[in-house]
């Protein structure tokens, strides 16, 4: 039985990408996965090296053919994107839908294949990693997590490895619903703030929307202890445990310009609570 | 009766794949007449929904059963709603599964085997 | 003028950057509105704590087959480029989460069975506060479907002030519907390597989608200067830098706009205003 722990977080930049990079060397026998297409930052503390590389296809792009062309307006009339104009289509508005390429009595719009992306198996120093890059200004962040979620469970499959570690994307849309979905265990990551406290919430009604067994870890603790105060008090009404509390800590950005894992850079305080955090997050998976 | 099993290949000794919505072949197996038919999956590079598009594919076939490693959310839904019997966790070749199934040794799931990858949506009946 | 606050990286203080702009040139007279487009998250209402005046449901439109007229003939499944439908010899599915409202079915539909009808999706909230005119939109949980949330939010643009949009991270989708269409983007980063490798990722965006941008660094300290010799490099202008400083992060983890404490800081969001405008024109 393969077992999946996704970080999330709703509010970005509250230290999942750290978090989960210092998991990559306390967690043994796992495959990483960085599910944050659209921003991935996860290879920037893991360095992999690729070994496999895969195109990932959008949907189809459209184009009108002005020399068949008459001009008759109807694509333009009928696209529910405002994509098309002076006959032209717009790439950055177009949703791919296609009405227009069906719909044309001329059959003067032509179409062909997007690739939209690459996704990556990669060999890192701490185990594999799966992750992947979405092209720039495309659409369907959500399909290539799917993505890359898939090719990480086949790979945990046929090579006999039953733990995934799965960094998410902020938010709580399409790509961060496409990460959550079937996973055994997820972990938000939140900051003693106002919006921190609010982002969190929005991603733990997303989580019991979903159905799917949460843990939080109160990242930046110290900075405002009231706050934190505040979240202990809401995870115990919504009977949600605390995995973790981490400091406020300048050694998160000294590791990072180091490109190293926050637990390799130092064994300080810091530290010790991430292992901590690790070891109940751990073994809340294993209960 | 139709049988459809989720192939890496177009023949009964390529290997079952494990993905159905993306996987490269659909073998269409008919139990009466012993032939079969090879359809390559349209879906497999669908940007979305590539589960109820390959689902759509086999039923547009006729098929009565679907034999496949794991099914996702959608596909399931749509199966179970057009009245097939889905068999999951087949392993090794198309014959394999196909002897396999008909020896009663295969399960047939009664929901989806893989939440991962797969956004679950309650569709609407309508 | 529309300026977008926008990032690439998430946290690195577009909600901070855009409220208290926002505040500053409010404080000066400006007429300002204020759009928090971030509506998988938004966070600037905490800011701004505005006195909400309108609250209106946002919906999609999406297909509803009718059963008397249907015949099951598979022309719907067939346009659908998005693999919404689904068809039994007796019965048509659909998936709401996968439609992108394109009316495509309704509209090829030969037996005109096929009407479209309204699925909520989200709600808008509009008001004010510290004199700011100010809207945000709130996508509903486990909705995936952003964008048609951000464009109705972008309606209520009103061109005569001068527009401040709060951009969710990231860049795909739902941040090209929200900058489309600005005069100007300003890009929010913080000197570490993540805010190096996502603020070229926004910039790379932004020349896509043609839109003039500068950078701003949030949290600047003296340790890391890859971003300046990046934006050296690419020519980018560095329009302002807030350094690290933790009476910041406390008054922000308050829900305080830290130029209402911080007086020295209205004089220079208005210096960044003038900026971007000379930037611009």
């Amino acid at each position: 039985m393969i077992q999946e722990i996704t970080v999330l977080s709703g509010k970005g930049g509250t230290g999942k990408t750290s978090l989960v990079g210092s998991f990559a060397v306390l967690a043994k026998d796992k495959i990483m996965v960085d599910c944050d297409v659209d921003a991935a930052d996860l290879h920037l503390i893991l360095n992999p090296e690729i070994e496999e590389a895969n195109d990932f296809f959008g949907l189809n792009e459209y184009f009108i053919n002005r020399d068949v062309c008459i001009e008759c307006g109807k694509c333009e009339e009928l696209c529910c994107f405002e994509a098309i104009k002076d006959f032209e289509i717009d790439v950055i508005s177009c949703e791919g839908c296609g009405i227009c390429y069906l719909a044309c009595p001329a059959s003067a719009i032509e179409t062909r294949k997007k690739k939209c992306g690459e996704w990556y198996i990669s060999e890192t120093k701490y185990g594999p990693l799966v992750h992947a890059k979405l092209g720039i200004a495309q659409e369907n962040s959500g399909k290539l997590v799917m993505e890359v979620r898939k090719a990480a469970k086949e790979m945990a499959q046929k090579e006999n490895i039953s733990l995934v570690i799965t960094d998410g994307p902020p938010g709580i849309g399409c790509p961060v619903i496409a990460s959550l979905s079937g996973t055994s265990l997820v972990l938000v990551v939140t900051e003693p703030t106002v919006s921190g406290i609010h982002d969190m919430e929005r991603v733990l009604d997303l989580c019991s929307h979903f159905n799917v067994k949460v843990l939080v870890c109160i990242n930046k603790f110290d900075l405002n202890l009231e706050k934190t105060g505040e979240i202990e008090k809401i995870c115990r009404k919504r009977n949600v445990k605390i995995a973790g509390k981490i400091t406020y800590d300048y050694i998160f950005t000294e590791a990072l310009i180091k490109s190293l894992p926050v637990v390799e850079f130092s064994d300080g305080e810091t530290s010790r609570r991430i292992k901590s955090l690790w070891e109940n997050l751990y073994n809340e998976l294993n209960r | 009766m139709k049988i459809a099993i989720s192939s890496m290949g177009n023949d009964l000794s390529s290997q079952v794949d494990p993905r159905f919505g993306r996987c490269q072949e659909f073998i269409i197996f008919d139990s009466e007449t012993l032939e079969f038919e090879a359809i390559p999956n349209e879906a497999i590079n669908a940007a979305g929904g590539a589960g109820i598009k390959a689902a759509q594919l086999v039923v547009d076939k006729g098929s009565k059963v679907v034999i496949t490693g794991n099914i996702g959310p959608n596909a399931f839904n749509v199966l179970a709603g057009a009245g097939i019997n889905v068999f999951a966790g087949a392993t090794g070749t198309i014959q394999n599964a196909i002897d396999a199934y008909k020896a009663g040794k295969l399960q047939e799931v009664n929901q989806a085997t893989n939440g991962p990858g797969a956004i679950s949506t309650v569709p609407t009946y309508r | 003028m529309i300026i977008s606050i926008a990032s690439g990286k998430g946290g690195t203080g577009k909600t901070t950057i855009s409220t208290n702009l926002a505040f500053s040139l409010a404080q000066k007279g400006h007429k300002i509105q204020l759009l928090d487009c971030d509506v998988e998250e938004p966070n600037a209402h905490i800011f701004i704590k505005p006195k909400v005046e309108l609250k209106e449901t946002t919906s999609f439109v999406v297909p509803q087959i009718d059963e008397e007229k249907c015949t099951y003939c598979g022309e719907c499944v067939r346009v659908c480029a998005y693999n919404a439908l689904f068809v039994a010899k007796d019965k048509v599915m659909f998936f709401p989460q996968l439609c992108h409202s394109c009316g495509g079915c309704a509209y090829f539909c030969p037996e005109k069975a096929i009407f479209e009808t309204n699925r909520e999706i989200g709600e808008i909230e509009a008001g004010s506060g510290y004199s700011i005119e100010f809207a945000y939109g709130k996508l509903n949980i486990g909705e995936v479907m952003s964008p048609p949330l951000i464009k109705r939010l972008k309606k209520r643009i009103d061109e005569d002030k001068v527009v401040i949009i709060d951009a969710p991270p990231g860049t795909s989708c739902p941040v090209i519907e929200v900058v489309k269409g600005s005069d100007f983007c300003l890009l929010v980063t913080e000197p570490t390597p993540f805010g190096l490798n996502d603020l070229k990722l926004a910039v790379e965006m932004l020349k896509v989608l043609k839109i003039p941008f500068a950078v701003l660094i949030n949290r600047w300290n003296e340790e890391y200067f890859e971003i300046d010799s990046y934006c050296d490099k690419e020519n980018i202008s560095i329009v302002m830098r807030i350094p690290l400083e933790r009476k910041i992060a406390e008054l922000y983890s308050e829900g305080v706009l830290f130029s209402k404490e911080l007086l020295e800081w209205q004089d220079a969001f208005c210096k960044l205003f003038d900026s971007i405008e000379g930037l611009w024109k």
